[in-house]
C-alpha cells in the first residue's frame, strides 16, 4: 500500500507531467465550452442518454479516434527511442509502459470499437431493422467500454501504466515482479470493457437472426452482416475465457491467490494459454468484419457483385472454427515437444487456405468490372497485396522449427503490424469514408482522402518493412535500447522515418474531417457512391427510425436490383412506429462501475463495496422499471420523410 | 569442418537462384509498366528480400548459422521464403492485371458489368493448391523440428556436454554438472561436440536463444526445457534473452565462444584451478544483485539448488508432473543420460 500511495501522482516525469497539465486543460476548456454554449442538455438528450444505434456507433468511433492518437503517440515515441543506438529519449520503465500501453490501447481501445461502431452504425441498416434487438444494452455495452478505456488511460498519471507488456506473461505480471498498481488497472479495466464487448456479442447475434427484413434468408445478407454475425459467435465464445482469466489474475495479484504463481501449485503457463485462448480468436474478431467492408467496398467501387458469394461464407465459417484451435502457436517455445508444436503448425497453416481463397474472390470480384479508384476503394485495394505479405509471413511464422528462430523477434513485429494494419486499421479507415454521408449526410473530401492515403500506405511499409530484416539480423522485440555494434541503427531510423509519415497521414485523416464538416457539398440522394445493400436504401443522414417502411427483400443486393429494375422497395401505407426510449441509467450504471473499478485498482476495499452495491441497485432498480417505449405517429414519419426529401 | 562448407556453398547456390529470380520478377513488372504505386511496393519488397538473402559480406544472424541446427532452420526459412515469393508473384500479376485492364477510365461510360456467381471449378482450384501447399509446408515443417528437437545431425553418437542455463532477473547462470564449474554471463564450449542445454529460470519466463547456433526456447522455473546444438565454427556468438522480463532486459546478453577442444580443456582447467568456489550463500546474493559482469566459480550451484527436473526436487506440483511427461516426448534418446546424471548429482 505505501508504494502505491507514494506514487499516487506521477510527477517525476516531465513528459508525463506535460500530458497530465494538457489533459486537465482539455478538459476544463470542453466543459467551459459546452457551458459558454448552453450544450448540457443536448448533449445529455441526444447522446449520452441515446439508445439509436447509429449515434452509439458514432460514439464507439469517436472514442477509437482518440484512442487511435493516444496509441499512435506511444509508437511514435517507442519508434523515436529506438531510432539510434543507446538513445536517451525514454528509460526503461518508460518505454515498457508504452509499448504495452500500445498494445492494448490499439487492439482494446481502437480496433475493437472502431469495428464495434461500423458495426453499430451499418448492420441495423443492412439488415432492414429499426434498431438492435436490445437498445438499452448496447448503451450498457458502450459506456463500459469508454468507462474501461477510461479507467486504463488514466493509469499512466495515476499509479502507474501496466509495464508487462499487452500479454502480460506470469510471473512477470505477477504482484512479485510488477509490484506497482499498472496490472491492476490492466486486470480490471479490460475487465469492465470485455463485459461490455460480451454484451455486444449476444445483442448483434440476436439482431442478425432475429431481426431481419422479410425475404432476406441467411444467404441473402451482405456480407458485411454475414461477417459480423460469425465475428459475434466469435466474441460469445471467446470473451468469456478472457473474463475468467482476468478475474484469475486479479485474484492472484489483490488476494493472494496462486494460479499463476511459480509455487504453491500454481502455474505460470496457464495464464499463457488462457490469454491466447482467447487472444487468437480476438485477433479474427478484429479481422473478420474487416473482410466483410472490404467485401462490400470492392463489390460497390467494380460495380459488381461480389465473385463466390458462398465460399466467401464457408470460408468466414471455416476461420472461425479454426480461430480456436491454434492459440499453442504462440509459444512455440514453451517446450510441448515435435507432436504439439507439429499440430498446432498444421491447423495454423490451413488458415491459409480460407483466407486464400477470399483474396482469390475479391480479385475475380475486380474481373470484368469497372474499377473507380475512390478513398475507400483505394484502401481496400491497397490491402490486398500488402495483406498478403502479413499473410505469407504468417504461413513462415506458423512453421514451428523457424519460429524459433523468428518467436519475439522484430520479424514477428512486423508480421502483425502487416496482418492487422491493411487487415483492420485501413478497412476501418474504408468504411469509416464509405458510410460516412450515410450518417452525415455529406461525403469526406476525396483529394485530401487520397493525400491521406498515399501518406499511410507508403509510411506504412517504410516503417514496418525493416523490421523483417531487422528480425532475422537478430533484433528481439521490446528492447527500449541497442549498443551501435549491432548494427540495427540504420534500418530503425528509416522505421522511425515511416512511422512519422503515419504519423502525418493521420493528421491529414483528422483535419479531413474538419474540412469536410464545412465545406463538404451536402448529399441529398442517401446513396452517394451508387451502392448496392438496403442501409443505401433510406435516407442520408438517416432518420432516427430508419426506414419508415420495412422493406421487402427477394434477393441479394435487394437495393441494387431495385434501383435496376425500377422496383419499390416496400409497399403499404406508413405504419406508426414502435421506439425505444432513451436511459440514463447505462451511463449512471457505467460511472458505478468505473468508480468501483479504480477503488479495486488501489484495493480500497470500503468504497469498492460501497460502489459495487451501487452497480446491483441500478440493476435492482432496472428490472422494476415499466418502460414499454413509445410511438411515432404516422403524420410525425411523414412529416420527417417530407423534410428529408420525399418518401423512401 | 568439410561438412559445413559444403553447406555454405549450396546456401550460397540457394541465394543465387532466389535473386535472380527477384530480379527476373521486378523486371517484368517493370516492363509491363504497373502504376507507380505497384511498383514501388514489388520494388521495395523485393529489393529488401534480395538485400537480406544476398548480403554475403554481412549476413543475417539468423540466415548465418554456424551450427547443424541453426543450418536446418537457415534452410528451412531460405526455402519458405522462395515458396512464399511464388504465392505474391501469383496474387501480384493477377491484382496487377485487373487493375490495369478493368479501370473505368479504360471500359467507357455505358460498360455494365456483368453478374457473375463465381466458378465452382476455378474456387475448387484455389482452395485445393493452397492444400498442396500447406501439406508440402507442413512435411517440411515436422521433419525439421524433429530434427532441431533431437541431438544434432552427424552427432548423433557421441555423448552431449551439459550446461545448465538458469536465468534470473537480468543474468544467465552457466553450470557445467561435468566439469564442476560454473559461469554467470558467458558459455564456453567446445566446437564438433553436440552440448544440450537444460533450461530454467529463477522468475519471470525467458528464452534462450543463441541465433547461429540454434532457435530460442523458453526458461521457466517449473521445469526444465532442452535445446540441442552443435558448433561447427570455432567463434563468438551472440546470446540473449529474447522474452521480456521487466526493466534489465534490453541488457540481458551473454557471449557464447565455440573454441576448439583443446582450447576448451585449457579453460576448464583454469577456471577450475584459480576460480573461487560458489557458496550457497553467495549464489543467493547473485540472485538477489540485478546486473553483474563475467563471473567464474568452480563449482555449481546445482549442488544446493538442483534444477527443477524430475520427480524428486522441490515442491511435486501438476506442472512438473506434467513436464516430466513433456520431457519423455521431447527427448526419448536422452533419458538414459538424464538419469545418469541425477545418480551422479545424488
Amino acid at each position: 500500500m505505501e508504494s502505491h500511495e507514494q506514487q499516487f501522482l506521477i510527477l517525476n516525469e516531465p513528459m508525463i507531467v506535460a500530458a497530465m497539465i494538457s489533459i486537465v486543460v482539455g478538459a476544463l476548456s470542453l466543459v467551459i465550452g459546452v457551458t459558454y454554449f448552453k450544450k448540457w442538455g443536448y448533449l445529455w438528450r441526444e447522446w449520452i442518454t441515446t439508445v439509436d444505434h447509429k449515434k452509439i456507433g458514432v460514439m464507439y468511433i469517436l472514442v477509437a479516434l482518440v484512442m487511435l492518437f493516444r496509441g499512435g503517440v506511444d509508437a511514435l515515441l517507442m519508434r523515436g527511442q529506438t531510432a539510434m543506438p543507446e538513445n536517451g529519449l525514454l528509460d526503461a520503465q518508460h518505454y515498457n509502459e508504452i509499448f504495452t500501453t500500445h498494445g492494448v490501447i490499439m487492439i482494446l481501445f481502437m480496433a475493437m470499437p472502431f469495428i464495434i461502431g461500423l458495426m453499430n452504425v451499418v448492420t441495423p441498416l443492412q439488415i432492414g431493422a429499426r434498431d438492435v434487438a436490445f437498445p438499452r444494452l448496447n448503451s450498457v455495452s458502450f459506456w463500459l467500454f469508454a468507462v474501461g478505456a477510461g479507467l486504463f488511460n488514466i493509469s499512466f498519471i495515476i499509479g502507474g501504466s501496466p509495464d508487462a507488456g499487452w500479454s502480460a506473461y506470469f510471473p512477470l505480471a505477477s504482484l512479485e515482479f510488477s509490484p506497482t498498481v499498472g496490472n491492476n488497472y490492466y486486470a480490471i479495466s479490460l475487465q469492465i470493457a470485455g463485459l461490455g464487448t460480451l454484451m455486444t456479442g449476444i445483442n448483434f447475434l440476436v439482431t442478425i437472426l432475429k431481426m431481419r427484413a422479410p425475404g432476406m434468408t441467411l444467404m441473402k445478407m451482405p456480407m458485411f452482416t454475414w461477417s459480423i454475425l460469425i465475428t459475434n459467435v466469435i466474441i460469445v465464445f471467446a470473451f468469456p475465457v478472457l473474463t475468467v482469466a482476468l478475474a484469475l489474475m486479479t485474484m492472484d495479484r489483490q488476494f493472494g491467490t496462486k494460479f499463476f504463481a511459480m509455487q504453491d501449485g500454481g502455474m505460470d503457463m496457464l495464464w499463457a494459454n488462457l490469454f491466447w485462448v482467447w487472444g487468437h480468436p480476438e485477433v479474427y474478431i478484429v479481422i473478420l468484419p474487416a473482410f466483410g467492408i472490404y467485401s462490400e467496398i470492392i463489390s460497390t467501387f467494380a460495380r459488381k457483385n461480389l465473385y463466390g458469394y458462398k465460399s466467401m461464407v464457408v470460408s468466414m465459417v471455416a476461420i472461425s472454427l479454426l480461430s480456436f484451435v491454434v492459440w499453442a502457436h504462440h509459444f512455440y517455445t514453451m517446450g510441448h515437444g515435435v507432436m504439439v508444436n507439429s499440430v498446432f503448425s498444421i491447423t495454423t497453416m490451413l488458415i491459409a487456405v480460407p483466407t486464400g481463397v477470399k483474396i482469390f474472390n475479391w480479385l475475380l470480384t475486380l474481373h470484368k468490372g469497372k474499377i473507380s479508384f475512390t478513398t475507400p476503394m483505394l484502401y481496400s485495394l491497397a490491402f490486398i497485396p500488402i495483406f498478403t505479405i502479413g499473410g505469407v509471413t504468417g504461413v513462415m511464422l506458423a512453421m514451428a522449427s523457424a519460429d524459433y528462430q523468428y518467436h519475439n523477434t522484430m520479424f514477428l513485429v512486423a508480421h502483425f503490424h502487416y496482418v492487422l494494419i491493411p487487415g483492420t486499421v485501413f478497412a476501418v479507415i474504408a468504411g469509416f469514408h464509405f458510410w460516412f454521408p450515410k450518417v452525415f449526410g455529406f461525403r469526406l473530401n476525396e483529394k485530401l482522402g487520397k493525400l491521406a492515403f498515399w501518406f499511410i500506405t507508403i509510411s506504412f511499409n517504410v516503417a514496418f518493412f525493416p523490421l523483417f530484416i531487422l528480425g532475422l539480423n537478430g533484433m528481439t522485440r521490446r528492447m527500449y535500447t541497442y549498443s551501435e555494434s549491432t548494427g540495427y541503427g540504420p534500418l530503425n531510423m528509416l522505421s522511425f522515418v515511416g512511422a512519422v509519415g503515419l504519423g502525418i497521414g493521420f493528421i491529414i485523416l483528422v483535419y479531413n474531417l474538419y474540412w469536410s464538416i464545412r465545406y463538404s457539398p451536402r448529399d441529398e440522394t442517401g446513396d452517394p457512391w451508387d451502392a448496392r445493400s438496403l442501409e443505401w436504401a433510406t435516407h442520408g443522414p438517416v432518420p432516427f427510425y430508419n426506414f419508415a417502411r420495412i422493406p421487402q427483400v427477394n434477393e441479394l443486393d435487394a437495393f441494387w436490383h431495385a434501383k435496376k429494375h425500377n422496383k419499390q422497395l416496400w409497399s403499404g401505407p406508413i405504419e406508426k412506429i414502435h421506439m425505444p426510449s432513451n436511459s440514463g441509467m447505462p451511463f449512471l450504471m457505467s460511472g458505478a462501475f468505473f468508480a468501483a473499478g479504480f477503488c479495486l485498482v488501489f484495493s480500497w476495499w470500503i468504497p469498492t463495496i460501497i460502489f459495487t452495491i451501487l452497480i446491483f441497485v441500478f440493476m435492482a432498480l432496472r428490472s422494476f422499471e415499466q418502460d414499454h417505449g413509445y410511438y411515432v405517429s404516422v403524420e410525425e414519419v411523414e412529416r420527417i420523410e417530407r423534410e428529408l426529401g420525399g418518401d423512401k | 569442418m568439410d561438412r559445413y562448407y559444403s553447406r555454405l556453398s549450396a546456401l550460397k547456390c540457394s541465394n543465387v537462384k532466389l535473386l535472380t529470380i527477384c530480379s527476373l520478377f521486378t523486371r517484368q513488372l517493370i516492363r509491363k509498366g504497373y502504376s507507380m504505386k505497384k511498383k514501388w511496393l514489388l520494388l521495395s519488397a523485393f529489393f529488401a528480400m534480395a538485400a537480406v538473402l544476398a548480403g554475403c559480406e554481412n549476413p543475417l544472424m539468423v540466415l548465418d548459422p554456424k551450427g547443424p541446427n541453426a543450418e536446418t532452420l537457415s534452410d528451412t526459412i531460405i526455402m519458405s521464403i522462395i515458396v512464399m515469393c511464388g504465392i505474391l508473384f501469383v496474387v501480384y500479376v493477377l491484382y496487377a492485371y485487373m487493375l490495369v485492364k478493368y479501370r473505368a477510365s479504360k471500359m467507357g461510360e455505358d460498360y455494365e458489368p456483368p453478374h457473375v456467381h463465381g466458378s465452382t471449378k476455378l474456387e475448387i482450384i484455389w482452395t485445393i493448391i493452397p492444400i498442396i501447399i500447406v501439406v508440402f509446408l507442413s512435411v517440411i515443417t515436422v521433419q525439421s523440428t524433429k530434427e532441431v528437437e533431437s541431438k544434432p545431425l552427424g552427432y548423433e553418437d557421441q555423448e552431449p556436454l551439459v550446461i545448465y542455463a538458469a536465468s534470473s532477473n537480468w543474468k544467465w547462470h552457466f553450470s557445467y554438472p561435468e566439469e564442476g564449474i560454473e559461469t554467470v554471463n558467458y558459455v564456453n564450449m567446445p566446437v564438433d561436440r553436440p552440448v544440450e542445454f537444460r533450461l530454467y529460470s529463477y522468475g519471470p519466463i525467458t528464452s534462450f536463444w543463441i541465433p547461429q547456433l540454434a532457435g530460442q526456447k523458453y526458461a521457466m522455473s517449473a521445469h526444465v526445457t532442452k535445446i540441442h546444438l552443435a558448433a561447427d565454427v570455432p567463434g563468438s556468438y551472440m546470446g540473449r534473452n529474447s522474452n521480456f522480463n521487466g526493466a534489465g532486459y534490453a541488457q540481458m546478453e551473454f557471449e557464447a565462444q565455440a573454441m576448439t577442444a583443446a582450447d576448451y580443456d585449457e579453460w576448464v582447467n583454469d577456471v577450475k584451478n584459480t576460480a573461487p568456489e560458489l557458496t550457497e550463500s553467495e549464489f543467493d546474493e547473485l540472485l538477489e544483485t540485478d546486473f553483474v559482469g563475467r563471473q567464474s566459480y568452480s563449482s555449481t550451484h546445482l549442488e544446493f539448488k538442483p534444477a527443477p527436473e524430475g520427480h524428486h526436487h522441490g515442491t511435486p506440483t501438476a506442472a512438473e508432473e506434467d513436464s516430466a511427461e513433456e520431457e519423455m516426448e521431447t527427448a526419448p534418446s536422452s533419458d538414459a543420460d538424464h538419469f545418469h546424471h541425477q545418480e551422479a548429482e545424488e
